[in-house]
């Protein structure tokens, strides 16, 4: 018998062992959590991690013991006895899905709690570890494996790890298609409902074997919240659920060293630290994170608010050329903010316009178009009256309706588009109100 | 009973009444589940309000739990509305990792602080009824006043938001601030409740009484009384069935809402499966009789007005015997002779109604009228507007084949 890793003491090879089951546990969590966050059955996970109290107490009733055959049994019947009751229930009896699945979990687990917490079983303890895990506590029941010291708990997470495993490499296939699009899965001929089952019953076994370390509430924190992580971090279905073993392990590992530094339980500080590396992909993640979404608006909002002031200058200039009015093809400050719809934005645009040199300022105050500015109010107001054009031809629109939609589209017009428009329009020269469209840049 | 058993008792069912009544709207909105989350995200608020007091003091405490239950409510909705984050991954993600800090929290209490061990934070976890004194029952009782007065305040509003939302917003209502009120009374009975039946079972009382009532009617009036009354009723006897056997309390009084529940699916008389089957059954019963009594009348058409006999053998399915032995008790039909029969004057009226209403269907579905609505619930009753019945009825007579027509001669012979 080896106690291993040697290197290390007593007490740190303790918590080593403490953070490999918790990392094994929420490793097999991750893996089928992924699907579940797919399939819009995180709560079903939940209700099914709750209600296998019931299946897990019976077994103990009945056999007396905490032998891991008849637990699994009676877990994964319970299991898919949730799902099976839920759909029941909300198809015959049309209740709503979430009230179904709300009476059915907490019945069940009620019917766990009363038979754990009855006089007989206080014995067993059974009610601390499934209420709160005893994350700390599993390291210290060790067996012999192959001649090392090992937890006892190893012994039933590895194998289910590894069946784990085996089923998403197996119907790898069919489980993309059937996460992703149940009814055409069907129409190929892949069951989508067997798919469902099979993935009940494994989240009811897992829960089973990660039930001393973390409990059957935590346990939702580990399916569920490693893969919401990764759903925000990637598109992709592979690198979705590497990402989200990896952050299992690691908020194992931070959990574990955590409890160990403060004194706590470590599986509910696994949760937390899970929760808290979602918080950061939810404001932090590469495109779906809040902050890149408010960037992305932001520099939106300000793209429009800027084109729309060179647009307005632009307009000057035509009309100071053509003489319809006595302008100079230049705006105060205030006029360019007013075009640009005043606010905080048009405040920034102006000195973002002026230090990419598409607008400048003379000694008067006043602002006017630099030469690059000019080709970008001559493309603009091309877009904008190339639209009008094209709503007046195929739309049966009043004239005096044509300005808004222009307005906004001519910010989404590119290039491209303004030749496509050109064609189609058979190159009308003017716009129905009967200003000149200004050629694509490089004609004339 | 005892004065403790009284005291509990009236607690538990003040309880009850209250969740059931606020439950009913969290049903009807679909935020069942969101009680859930609430609940479970009450727990860390406890455990916190416990270490900045210091000692087990009960308002701070449900104060630290309802503070962390609405954070918990308002993040689900914030992932919900700003992020790609689904509303079942959003409560799983909040009811478990509030959980997770509640449980660690609470360890923490028991390890770090003198009175922790005496804290009994962990009664939070499934409740314990046996502890409420009398002021746990005035402040539920006030609680539960306040819930009433809301509900009955704003009834009109809450109706149409539990309905409706969209169409509360469209129509001017507030409806945000009204759902965030509503979140704010069921987080109150939910905080109320916790440490009776317990941050896990809770979202049970809220739900089962509710849905549970859904099975008897469809006015929001009588849901929100009867879900009440059931709530009420589950949390008293539930108390006095887990005293008598001493079981834990919560989970007994969660089971027995579950039975009050399987009893309301059973017998509901709105949605109730028995209803559902006798509703079924006599479906089939009228349509069977109908079907048996127009091919009587086709049998019979062609030899008005002067005779009604026909033969026995031409109806040899059991059902249809069966079915004539019925119409001969009830005077529609007589034995003749051994194998023949007749329709008697009443028999023949029903016949002809019954081979009318065919007929003008048949009419009517030829033309393809879209405007003959089928009636779900009320058997095969078809209504046909006036107007097109009448049209219709004017065809069938031009064609000979209007069966009431038929047998006018037959009755204007024997009244002659």
């Amino acid at each position: 018998m080896i106690d291993w890793p040697s290197f290390l003491s007593s007490n740190a090879r303790l918590d080593f062992w403490t953070i490999v089951v918790g990392a094994t546990g929420n490793a097999c969590c991750a893996i089928l959590g992924c699907f579940l966050v797919l399939r819009r059955m995180s709560l079903l996970g939940d209700a099914v991690s709750h209600a296998i109290l019931a299946g897990i107490a019976v077994a103990f009733l009945l056999t007396g013991s905490i032998a891991p055959m008849p637990m699994f049994l009676g877990a994964m019947t319970v299991g898919l006895l949730t799902a099976l009751l839920t759909q029941t229930l909300s198809t015959f009896g049309k209740v709503p899905e979430d009230s179904s699945m709300g009476v059915v979990f907490t019945s069940l687990f009620a019917i766990g709690v009363l038979i754990i917490s009855s006089p007989a079983m206080k014995s067993s303890h059974l009610d601390d570890c499934i209420l709160v895990g005893v994350l700390d506590m599993v390291s210290l029941d060790t067996t012999v494996f192959a001649g090392y010291r090992v937890p006892h708990v190893l012994l039933t997470l590895v194998p289910m790890l590894f069946i784990i495993l085996l089923f998403v490499t197996t119907f790898w296939k069919e489980l993309k298609i059937a996460s992703f699009d149940p009814q055409l899965a069907t129409t190929m001929g892949i069951s989508a409902l067997l798919m469902h089952y099979l993935l009940m019953g494994l989240v009811a076994a897992t829960t089973v074997a990660t039930l001393e370390s973390v409990g059957t509430i935590v346990v939702v924190a580990m399916l569920i919240v490693p893969a919401a992580t990764a759903h925000l971090l990637t598109d992709r279905l592979g690198p979705m659920i590497g990402i989200a073993v990896l952050l299992g392990i690691t908020s194992a590992v931070i959990g574990c060293l955590w409890a160990r530094w403060a004194n706590s339980n470590a599986a509910g500080l696994m949760a937390v630290a899970t929760g808290l590396q979602f918080s950061v992909a939810v404001v932090l993640a590469p495109r779906h994170g809040l902050l890149s979404k408010a960037m992305h608006n932001f520099r939106l909002s300000i793209r429009i608010v800027s084109e729309d002031i060179i647009a307005m200058l632009y307009r000057r200039e035509e009309q100071a050329d053509h003489a319809e009015i006595s302008s100079t093809g230049t705006a105060t400050r205030e006029e360019c903010l007013s075009a640009a719809g005043g606010g905080w934005l048009a405040n920034l645009a102006l000195p973002w316009l002026s230090h990419r040199g598409r607008i400048a300022v003379d000694s008067a105050g006043q602002w006017k178009l630099t030469f690059s500015g000019r080709q970008d109010g001559e493309s603009l107001v091309r877009s904008h009256r190339l639209w009008e054009s094209y709503l007046d031809q195929h739309f049966d629109l009043p004239a005096d309706h044509l300005h808004e939609p222009a307005e906004q589209i001519e910010h989404f017009i590119g290039p491209e588009l303004q030749d496509k428009l050109a064609s189609e329009l058979k190159n009308v020269k003017a716009d129905p109100h009967g200003r000149r469209i200004p050629p694509a840049t490089g004609e004339e | 009973m005892g004065y403790t058993t009284l005291v509990v008792l009236t607690g538990t069912g003040l309880l009850g009444a209250c969740s059931g009544m606020v439950g009913s709207f969290a049903v009807l909105r679909r935020r069942a589940l969101l009680g859930d989350a609430l609940s479970h995200a009450a727990l860390p608020g406890v455990c916190l309000a416990f270490l900045i007091v210091g000692e087990r003091h009960l308002p701070a405490m449900l104060f630290g739990a309802f503070l962390t239950g609405i954070l918990g409510v308002l993040i689900v909705t914030g992932l919900r509305n700003g992020t790609r984050i689904k509303e079942d991954a959003a409560i799983g993600i909040v009811l478990s990792v509030f959980y997770g800090a509640g449980i660690a929290l609470s360890r923490y209490v028991q390890n770090h602080t003198a009175r922790g061990s005496r804290a009994g934070l962990e009664t939070y976890i499934l409740g314990k009824t046996s502890s409420m004194i009398l002021s746990d029952v005035y402040f539920i009782a006030a609680t539960a006043l306040v819930s009433l007065t809301i509900v009955l305040l704003l009834y009109k509003e809450f109706q149409i938001v539990a309905f409706d939302a969209e169409f509360a917003e469209v129509q001017g209502w507030p409806a945000f601030r009204l759902d965030l009120l509503l979140m704010t009374t069921i987080a109150v009975t939910v905080v109320i409740g916790l440490p009776a039946v317990g941050v896990v079972l809770m979202a049970a009382l809220l739900i089962i009484p509710a849905a549970a009532a859904r099975f008897w009617t469809d006015r929001l009036s009588l849901l929100l009384g009867l879900s009440a009354a059931f709530g009420a009723a589950t949390g008293a006897s539930g108390t006095l069935i887990s005293s008598r056997f001493n079981w834990a309390a919560g989970p007994s009084i969660v089971l027995v809402g579950t039975t009050v529940f399987l009893a309301s699916v059973l017998l509901g008389t709105r949605r109730g499966i028995l209803r559902q089957l006798m509703a079924e059954w006599k479906y089939r019963r009228q349509t069977r009789e109908r079907s048996l009594l127009r091919r009587l009348f086709v049998q019979v058409e062609s030899q008005l007005p002067e005779s009604t006999n026909f033969s026995r053998r031409e109806f040899h399915s059991p059902v249809d015997q069966r079915l004539l032995r019925q119409f001969e008790r009830r005077g529609w039909l007589v034995t003749q002779s051994g194998k023949h029969m007749s329709i008697t004057q009443r028999g023949l009226q029903e016949a002809a109604e019954a081979t009318l209403q065919h007929r003008l269907i048949e009419l009517a579905f030829e033309d393809s009228v879209t405007d003959v609505v089928p009636q779900a619930g009320e058997g095969f009753a078809t209504s046909i507007p006036p107007e097109l019945q009448q049209k219709l009825e004017q065809r069938l007579e031009s064609a000979g084949r209007h069966p009431l027509r038929c047998i006018a001669g037959l009755s204007g012979r024997s009244r002659a």
